[in-house]
């Protein structure tokens, strides 16, 4: 826990998806051939980009396989633009993994519904891996993913396999309706609200922009699921992931160390106030 | 511990620096510098702020002679002690570049070894503060870690209060509450002389190396004297304010604050336990390397909370609302203790002369009239 955690290690790209028009997956193995750190879904690593930046981004593989290194970034700015134009062979850097993360314990024996909206499907997707793998220990298993477009749905073919299983529910809505969809439109919330699962005995997990996670969680709630078992997962400045630097501030708690899973209740009195 | 203590004349002050240098100790104190006493590396005792002593009020900051050579006679000096643990600008590392990657060839420098000497009361609880922020909670930085393991610290008995200073309702002072190695009072009555007293053992060692002759019970009275001084306070933080503001952070208040507020980070910046950074990364132009600098940053600026889309904190109001309740109130949730130790120079810094004492207590009088309390 000293030096080496303000250090990138050198990861080489072994493979780049081309997931959406702007979202991209790298998978990655390290240049120096050692061992890749095991990681809890829901936890973030730092992607450096040489000379040009770091980023936080979330871990979006499967944690029972954790020397397959996957991150699926959307391209927005300097850093995550950077990224999008690297190719195999390149190497990145990489610090982590980092934070807390989606309690998967906490669910034993509940419903389990995972609210996505957009890039917020990549990180809950370790979550969907790990519930997957001892599926049997759950009550039912809803996925409520909201997507801007029909093109904008991330993993659309994972998400078409999950939708052909019989022990998964996937719901999928569009803000807009475009081409042929005949699916959903409208926001995330509507889903919720639609039901399915046992409210009094439920864990949600939700992970989306800010105010899609605040409506999310009051619907939820507004159904009689506890604000207990529900479960965020927040954004917020970072420019170490250890607590140094102070940009990941919210309130009494730093984002990258306490965060940037939450449980819903230790947050409900800061989620209205957008500016904090 | 050691509890070995004595007296240096005024004449013999240098063997302390060739003590300290002979350690391989950089002296750092205070000086005379652009029309104000800051900290800055020592060569020797000259260089000591010899007859100055500061005058501080809301906004402003001058130095005033006084007549009888006193070599602390001043408050707090500008900026604290803060740069030489978290430098300004530090690198972090820097890579060999290729086209295909990159390999870390260098870290951050290797801290120097430095002394401390005249670190006052508020100042001293302030390193602790930051002790806090950068070693083992659970992360520790290695930049800092290195430095302090290095720091032999000399802190200063104040005599008097300046007008900014609230310590003694920070518990923060005016008496010494943190570990130290060596504590220091400067006696002016009859002649001109020094109290030495260890806290460790280094300190001990210190003064076993130093022409001192025994301490009287006249010498500590005069230390007891100056910490009462000390203790006679004009500025003050309400009881309170840390619960107070953490319910009161949709308060018109802010807005009223913040009309008055540049924005312009002195506050941050002059504070003793602002620890903010950004990092800069930046390549050659030949590409070939690659670097990374931690630089210093104030959640006054908008690139601060900025997060694709827009900065979190857009408003004045929601910034001034950040660095108030992060002194006073969120830090007992983050370390158990309140971030602000009393020292008042974000007082003398702000340019328009916001008092972070008053503002509380205006907090307080709002609450008060809000809830009057049940007789
Ligand atoms: C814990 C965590 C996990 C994340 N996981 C993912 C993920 O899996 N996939 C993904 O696409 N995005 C993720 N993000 C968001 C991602 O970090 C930002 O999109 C990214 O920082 C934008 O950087 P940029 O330089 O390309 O953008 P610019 O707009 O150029 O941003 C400039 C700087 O602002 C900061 N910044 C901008 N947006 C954000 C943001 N949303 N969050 C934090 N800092 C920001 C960064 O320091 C960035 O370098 C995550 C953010 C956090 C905090
Ligand atoms: S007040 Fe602002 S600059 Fe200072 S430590 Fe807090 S967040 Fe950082
Ligand atoms: S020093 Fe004064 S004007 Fe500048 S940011 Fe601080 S409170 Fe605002
Ligand atoms: S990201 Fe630096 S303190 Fe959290």
């Amino acid at each position: 826990m000293t030096a080496d955690l303000m250090l990138p290690r050198a990861f080489r790209i072994t493979k780049v998806r081309r997931e959406l028009a702007d979202t991209f997956t790298l998978v990655l193995a390290p240049d120096d051939d050692g061992p890749v750190p095991p990681f809890q879904p829901g936890q973030f690593n730092m992607l450096y980009v040489p000379g040009v930046g770091e980023v936080p981004i979330s871990i979006s593989g499967d944690p029972a396989q954790p020397e397959t290194l996957i991150h699926t970034t959307r391209a927005v700015g300097a850093v995550t633009k950077a990224m999008w134009s690297l190719k195999a062979g390149q190497s990145i850097g990489v610090r982590g993994p980092f934070g807390s993360s989606w309690p998967v314990e906490a669910a034993l024996g509940d419903d389990v519904v995972i609210v996505a909206g957009g890039i917020g499907l990549a990180p809950l997707r370790p979550l969907i891996h790990a519930v997957m793998a001892r599926r049997a220990e759950f009550g039912k298993v809803l996925i409520l993913y909201g997507a801007r477009t029909p093109d904008d749905i991330l993993f659309d073919k994972q998400v078409r396999d999950w939708r052909g299983r019989f022990d998964l529910s996937v719901h999928v809505t569009v803000d807009r309706a475009t081409g042929t969809w005949s699916g959903n439109v409208g926001v995330v919330t509507k889903l919720i609200k639609r039901g399915g699962f046992d409210p009094h005995h439920t864990t949600a997990y939700v992970c989306g922009p800010e105010v899609m996670m605040r409506y999310a969680a009051d619907a939820l709630v507004a159904k009689g699921v506890a604000s207990t078992n529900i479960w965020l997962s927040m954004e917020r400045n970072m420019k170490c992931a250890i607590g140094f630097c102070g940009h990941c501030q919210w309130g009494g708690r730093f984002v990258c160390k306490d965060g940037p899973v939450f449980n819903h209740a230790a947050v409900a009195d800061l989620l209205p106030l957008t500016d904090f | 511990m050691s509890t070995a203590s004595g007296i240096l004349s005024r004449n013999d002050l240098s063997a302390l620096f060739d003590a300290l240098a002979a350690r391989g100790l950089e002296v750092i104190g205070p000086t005379v510098s652009e029309g104000a006493i800051v900290l800055a590396p020592l060569d020797g005792p000259d260089a000591l702020p010899a007859g100055w002593t500061d005058v501080q009020a809301p906004g402003a900051y001058r130095l005033h002679p006084r007549d009888d050579g006193a070599l602390f006679g001043h408050t707090t000096p500008v900026g604290g002690w803060k740069r030489f643990l978290h430098p300004p600008t530090v690198r972090l590392f820097q890579a060999a570049t290729t086209a295909d990657g990159f390999t870390i060839t260098e870290g951050a420098p290797p801290p120097p070894r430095q002394a401390f000497l005249g670190v006052r009361a508020c100042d001293l609880t302030a390193i602790t503060r930051l002790d806090a922020v950068f070693q083992g909670n659970p992360f520790t930085d290695p930049i800092y870690a290195g430095r302090r393991a290095g720091a032999f610290i000399i802190a200063v008995t104040c005599a008097q209060a300046g007008p900014m200073c609230f310590c003694a309702s920070m518990d923060s002072g005016p008496d010494l509450r943190a570990p130290y190695d060596v504590a220091l009072t400067e006696i002016l009555e009859s002649d001109h002389r020094f109290l030495l007293e260890a806290g460790s053992a280094e300190g001990a060692a210190l003064l076993a190396d130093l022409p001192l002759t025994p301490a009287t019970d006249r010498d500590t009275a005069a230390r007891d004297r100056q910490i009462t001084q000390a203790a006679d306070q004009t500025r003050a933080l309400p009881p309170g304010t840390a619960e107070r503001l953490g319910r009161m952070l949709d308060h018109a208040h802010w807005n009223a604050v913040a009309a008055r507020c540049l924005s312009c980070g002195n506050c941050t910046m002059s504070c003793p336990t602002c620890f903010c950074a950004t990092v800069e990364d930046s390549s050659s132009l030949d590409g070939a390397t690659a670097e990374r600098h931690r630089v210093w940053d104030s959640c006054f600026s908008l690139d601060f909370s900025y997060i694709h889309g827009g900065s979190v904190r857009e408003s004045g109001a929601s910034r001034y609302r950040q660095w108030m309740t992060h002194k006073l109130s969120s830090w007992h949730d983050q370390f158990g203790t309140s971030g602000c130790v009393g020292c008042g120079r974000c007082i003398t810094w702000c340019p328009v002369g916001i008092d972070i004492t008053e503002e509380a207590a205006t907090f307080a009088a709002v609450d008060a009239a809000r809830h009057p309390v049940e007789a």
